[in-house]
């Protein structure tokens, strides 16, 4: 129990890195933006898991709700404007992935520093 | 049960995102990250993250997904070159790893009441929320008041975020983008000569239009708010447009109007907070809007989420009809 006390982490920690992989090691334009959403999954994995207080609910009152024990909301609140911004920026990218395809024909990194060594 | 359930979701997390990672067809790629997305918000629910859930599951596994597809469209389905680099790259990504996995043994255990992150401002806002805002649902008021001045900057990146896809996609086409035999006219767009996707997306569409709209005004009191609806909203015209087509759906609300909800959400919300400047107040302080404080922060809210609604559902919608106009040629 008490190791599995921190396995949230190594799983945000694996994720981060699974997604920083594709980010680094895959030359197909596409692939990095998905790589870049995994890895910004994982932040907001992380945020949310920092939130949450055992025996915790969501943080909205109920009628009769006395004491109840919630999860601490400001983490929610910053990770829920995330997920749209986050969506914002990933239709921006892939519509700059669009055009370079437009304008090079391919969206494979190498190849496209190899047309434009020529 | 709880516990050993969230470690099941969280294995089937990495392993999906192993999974994205490395199959080498793209379609494949994209379908499975719906998948965790999907996942990802089962995991949120479980953590207690009602609000957040709601928004990835609309906008991870629904819009994102089709924005891909749509990007897909457009370059290639398949990645097929080999990855240069390879072991660099494991070597640093693994060692990289190593490092972050040794700094969570200085993490508070999972769910820990005496946290640092338990002291700081959140009891303040837990415990002021019924005085000051008097809204259930303390991340909206968090979200919309407290902080209100934050989520005007988010709803400016989505707006700017918008503007600047449809900026891309104004240049005329490159030359590498000639007309593809096989490229779909207007006619043939859609699944209208598929009876079961269409009756049942036909019957989904008012129905999720009619929870947007139910997430969008009970956002105070419970998981919800202009955000969720937003996207919500957008996956109906959506579905719409893959079920009808996009001409049908240009015409129920055309293009025109989409860019004029854009606007008009970010000027909404921005008024909102020059309107209670004149009425003697700080930027974006609803107390004063109106003689009784707590009945002004309602109004504020409703108004700002309204804004938030509209901007994200133009800019989403117009998105998706840029990607889907430039696969016409």
């Amino acid at each position: 129990m008490e190791l599995l006390g921190l396995f949230h982490y190594w799983v945000f920690a694996v994720l981060l890195m699974i997604g920083f992989y594709a980010v680094v090691a895959k030359v197909n334009l596409v692939k990095k933006l998905i790589g870049l959403s995994l890895f910004q999954a994982a932040v907001f994995l992380l945020y949310i898991t920092m939130g949450k207080v055992s025996g915790g609910t969501a943080p909205i009152f109920q009628a009769g709700m006395t004491d109840a024990l919630f999860s601490n909301p400001l983490p929610q609140v910053l990770i829920l404007t995330a997920i749209v911004v986050g969506i914002s920026t990933t239709a921006l990218g892939l519509g700059i992935v669009v055009r370079i395809k437009e304008e090079y024909g391919t969206i494979e990194e190498h190849e496209i520093q190899e047309i434009d060594r020529r | 049960m709880t516990v050993v359930f969230g470690i099941f979701l969280l294995t089937l997390l990495v392993i999906t995102a192993v999974a994205v990672v490395r199959t080498r067809n793209l379609f494949v790629a994209v379908m499975l990250l719906g998948i965790f997305s999907l996942l990802i918000a089962a995991n949120f629910l479980l953590l207690d993250a009602a609000d957040v859930a709601l928004t990835e599951a609309a906008v991870g596994a629904g819009i994102s997904t089709v924005l891909f597809l749509g990007a897909l469209a457009l370059t290639s389905e398949t990645e097929h070159a080999a990855t240069p680099h390879r072991w660099l790259s494991l070597i640093v990504v693994v060692s990289a790893t190593l490092v972050v996995l040794y700094a969570t043994f200085d993490k508070p255990t999972f769910g820990d009441p005496e946290a640092p992150i338990q002291q700081h401002v959140a009891p303040w806002y837990l415990e002021k929320t019924p005085e000051y805002i008097d809204v259930p649902n303390v991340v909206t008021a968090v979200l919309a008041s407290f902080r209100g001045y934050d989520t005007l900057g988010e709803v400016f990146v989505v707006f700017t975020a918008g503007i600047g896809v449809l900026f891309l996609f104004s240049a005329p086409h490159g030359h590498a983008a000639r007309r593809r035999p096989g490229a779909r006219d207007g006619s043939s767009i859609g699944l209208r000569d598929d009876l079961i996707p269409r009756v049942v997306g036909r019957l989904l569409v008012p129905f999720i239009l009619l929870f947007g709209l139910y997430v969008q005004f009970h956002g105070d009191y419970g998981p919800g708010g202009g955000f969720q609806a937003g996207a919500l909203v957008a996956a109906a015209f959506i579905l719409y447009a893959l079920v009808e087509g996009e001409d049908r759906t240009l015409q129920a609300l055309p293009f025109n109007a989409l860019l004029a909800l854009m606007v008009s959400g970010a000027l909404l919300y921005g008024l909102v907070g020059v309107a209670s400047i004149f009425l003697g107040g700080n930027f974006l302080d609803y107390s004063v809007l109106s003689e009784d404080p707590v009945a002004g922060q309602h109004l504020g809210i409703l108004l700002i989420e309204a804004g938030v609604g509209l901007t994200v559902t133009g800019v989403l919608l117009s998105i998706f009809h840029a990607f889907a106009a430039r696969d016409r040629f």
